[in-house]
C-alpha cells in the first residue's frame, strides 16, 4: 500500500514537472486577446495586420465584454485584455489576491454617442438632460423642445462595458431608469433607434457615421458649446462623453505580448485605429 | 467454463451496461440540483427567500445592488402566457386540418414545410423579430416601442407551434378509425366526428404536445433576448418591455465575478426556472393520467 502511494507520488511529480516545462516555452508564438465587445473589430485587424509582417506568429481575437476578459486575464486564459473601461478596484483587489499585477495601456480613444432616429428635432443636449433622460426624470421629447412623443430609453445590457462607463460618468454613478430597454449589442441598439423615431440610445462614435441615427451634439453645461463627437473634438477632450481604449497584461509584458502591444502604439497600428473607426493618440 | 455460465456472464454483463446508461440521467439530474443548491445556497443565507418577492433587479450599480427576482419571474411568466395563448390554438387547429381533413398531397407539403420551422435556429428568429416583428408590432398597435413582451411572445409561439402540431397530429391519427366509423355510422357529420370523438379520444396526446411546447417557450433565451427589452419591470401589459429569467442569466453570467453576489443569484434563477419546468411537467403528468382514453 505504501509503495503504491510512493509511486503515485513519483508519478504525479514527473508529470507535474513535464507540465511545467510544456508551460514555460522558449518563443511563444500565439498569443490571446479577450475582452472588450466595442474593441473587437479593431482588435481583429490589429492581430491581422501584426501576423502579416510577423509570419509564424499566431495572434487569437474574442469578445465577450470588457468585464469577461478581465476576468479571463486573472484566471490566466487570456494573454491580453482589451478593455473599454479601467478595472475596478474589486478586481484589483482580486488581481491582488491572485498574485498578480495587471499592466495598463492606452491604444487611442473613442468618442461615446448619444444616438437619436434622423426624424427626431432634437439636435442637441446637456450633459444633465441627457442624465435626466436615463434616468426617467424627462420622459417625454416636448419637454426637450421636440417633437411631443414618450421618449424611448435604449441602453446596453449590465455585461458592456459601454454600460459601466455610461452609469459612471454620464449618471454620475447613478442608475438607469427601470423601464429602460436593455439591448445586447450596439448594432441592435443603432437599429432599433433607427427604426423608432422616439428611441434614444448610446455607444460607440463609429456606429453613428452611417446616416441610419443621428449624433446629438452634447454641451458639457447649458452655457458651453454644443460638440458633436469627431476625431478632433475626442481626442482633445472637449466633446465630453469620450474614453480611452485599453489593453491589460499580467505583469510587464515581454517578448511577443511586448511586440504585439508596441505595434498597436506605433504610426501602423495607429492608423489601423483610425481605419476602424476610433480616434489615435495623435492626430 | 460452460456455454451456460459464459451466456450467464453475457447476459449479466449487458445488463449492468444497460442499468448504468439508465441510472446516468437520473444521476445527472441530482448532480445539477446539487449543483445549483451548492452555487445558489450562499446567496440564500445571505439575502434570505425574500428576495425573491423584491422587485428591484439591479445587479450592477455604483449605489446600491439589489438583486429582486419578481420581475424576471413576472416577465417569464407573461411572455410564456401570451406565447402559450397565441400558440395552442393555432398549433391544435392547424393539427387537426393535417390530419382530418387535407388531402394527401397538402400533407406531403404542409409536414416538411413545418419540420423546417422547427429548425430555424432562435437567434436567426430572433433577429427577424428585432428588423421585421418589432417594427410592426409597434407600427399596428401604436406603441412607442415594439420591444415587448408580445413581440416576444409571437416569436416564441412561431417556436412552440411546430412541436404542438407536430405531435398533435400523431396523437390524432393515431386515433383508431373504428372510433370515428361508430361516429359516422350514427349519424354525426364530419365536424362533430372531429370535435366530439377524435379530438377527446387524442386529447392526452394533444395535453403532452401542449406541455412540451409551453416547455420550449419557458426554456427559449435567445429570441427573447432579442426583442422583449430586457427591463425588468412588472407589468402584466403585453406592450411592456420584460425581462425574463433565461435572458437575465444569459446576458449576465458571462461578466460576473466569479463568487460574488450577483454570481451566485443567478444560480438562485436558474433553480426558480428548474422549479417551474418541474412543476409544469408534474402537472403535465397529471393531466395526461386523468384523460387517458382507450
Amino acid at each position: 500500500m505504501k509503495k503504491l502511494a510512493l509511486c503515485t507520488l513519483v508519478f504525479a511529480a514527473i508529470l507535474a514537472l513535464g507540465c511545467g516545462r510544456s508551460e514555460t516555452p522558449k518563443e511563444k508564438t500565439a498569443i490571446d486577446i479577450k475582452g472588450s465587445d466595442t474593441m473587437v473589430n479593431l482588435m481583429s485587424s490589429m492581430a491581422e495586420n501584426f501576423m502579416k509582417g510577423h509570419a509564424g506568429k499566431n495572434v487569437a481575437v474574442t469578445g465577450g465584454g470588457s468585464g469577461t476578459g478581465i476576468a479571463a486575464l486573472l484566471n490566466g486564459t487570456t494573454d491580453i485584455c482589451a478593455a473599454s473601461r479601467t478595472m475596478l478596484g474589486k478586481e484589483y483587489d482580486l488581481a491582488k489576491q491572485k498574485g498578480l499585477s495587471p499592466q495598463e495601456f492606452v491604444i487611442g480613444m473613442d468618442g461615446l454617442a448619444v444616438f437619436v432616429n434622423p426624424q427626431n428635432t432634437v439636435d442637441s443636449l446637456t450633459l444633465d438632460q441627457i442624465k435626466q433622460i436615463f434616468q426617467g426624470q424627462i420622459t417625454d421629447w416636448s419637454q426637450l423642445g421636440g417633437q411631443p412623443g414618450e421618449v424611448v430609453v435604449l441602453s446596453r445590457e449590465s455585461n458592456s462595458g459601454t454600460y459601466v462607463y455610461f452609469k459612471e460618468h454620464v449618471l454620475a454613478k447613478g442608475d438607469f431608469v427601470n423601464s429602460a430597454r436593455l439591448m445586447t449589442s450596439t448594432a441592435a441598439l443603432v437599429q432599433e433607434v433607427s427604426s423608432n423615431a422616439n428611441a434614444i440610445g448610446y455607444g460607440g462614435e463609429a456606429y453613428g457615421h452611417d446616416s441610419k441615427v443621428k449624433m446629438l451634439n452634447v454641451r458639457k453645461t447649458a452655457d458651453s458649446p454644443a460638440i458633436f463627437p469627431t476625431e478632433t473634438t475626442v481626442r482633445e477632450g472637449t466633446y465630453p462623453i469620450a474614453r480611452p481604449l485599453f489593453l491589460y497584461t499580467n505583469g510587464v509584458p515581454a517578448g511577443l505580448i511586448k511586440e504585439f502591444i508596441d505595434y498597436c502604439n506605433a504610426p501602423e497600428g495607429q492608423r489601423i485605429v483610425r481605419e476602424v473607426g476610433y480616434v489615435p493618440l495623435k492626430g | 467454463m460452460t456455454e451456460l455460465s459464459r451466456q450467464y456472464w453475457k447476459a449479466r454483463v449487458i445488463r449492468y451496461f444497460f442499468q448504468s446508461c439508465a441510472i446516468t440521467s437520473i444521476l445527472i439530474v441530482v448532480l445539477v440540483f446539487l449543483f445549483l443548491g451548492r452555487e445558489s445556497l450562499p446567496f440564500i443565507q445571505k439575502f434570505g427567500l425574500s428576495e425573491l418577492f423584491n422587485p428591484v433587479w439591479q445587479p450592477v450599480s455604483f449605489e446600491d445592488e439589489q438583486f429582486g427576482m419578481l420581475a424576471l419571474i413576472s416577465g417569464s411568466l407573461l411572455v410564456t402566457f401570451l406565447a402559450t395563448l397565441i400558440a395552442v390554438p393555432f398549433g391544435v387547429i392547424s393539427a387537426i386540418y393535417i390530419a382530418e381533413m387535407a388531402s394527401p398531397v397538402e400533407r406531403e407539403i404542409w409536414k416538411p414545410v413545418i419540420e423546417m420551422l422547427a429548425g430555424i435556429p432562435s437567434v436567426v428568429l430572433g433577429f427577424f423579430g428585432l428588423v421585421v416583428v418589432a417594427p410592426l408590432v409597434k407600427e399596428v398597435f401604436h406603441l412607442s416601442s415594439g420591444l415587448n413582451a408580445l413581440t416576444g411572445a409571437l416569436l416564441l409561439a412561431l417556436m412552440a407551434i411546430p412541436t404542438i402540431i407536430t405531435i398533435s397530429e400523431d396523437a390524432i391519427r393515431n386515433v383508431p378509425n373504428s372510433y370515428k366509423e361508430a361516429s359516422y355510422s350514427l349519424g354525426a357529420s364530419k365536424l362533430q366526428t372531429i370535435w366530439k370523438v377524435t379530438v377527446p379520444a387524442a386529447l392526452s396526446g394533444i395535453v403532452a404536445a401542449v406541455m412540451l411546447g409551453i416547455g420550449r417557450v419557458v426554456g427559449e433565451t435567445m429570441a427573447v433576448m432579442m426583442v422583449t427589452g430586457n427591463a425588468a419591470i412588472i407589468s402584466f401589459s403585453p406592450t411592456e418591455s420584460v425581462r425574463t429569467m433565461t435572458a437575465t442569466v444569459a446576458a449576465e453570467m458571462g461578466e460576473v465575478p466569479f463568487g460574488s453576489d450577483h454570481y451566485h443569484a443567478l444560480f438562485v434563477i436558474g433553480i426558480v426556472l428548474l422549479l417551474m419546468t418541474f412543476a409544469l411537467n408534474m402537472v403535465a403528468q397529471r393531466v395526461l393520467k386523468k384523460y387517458r382514453i382507450g
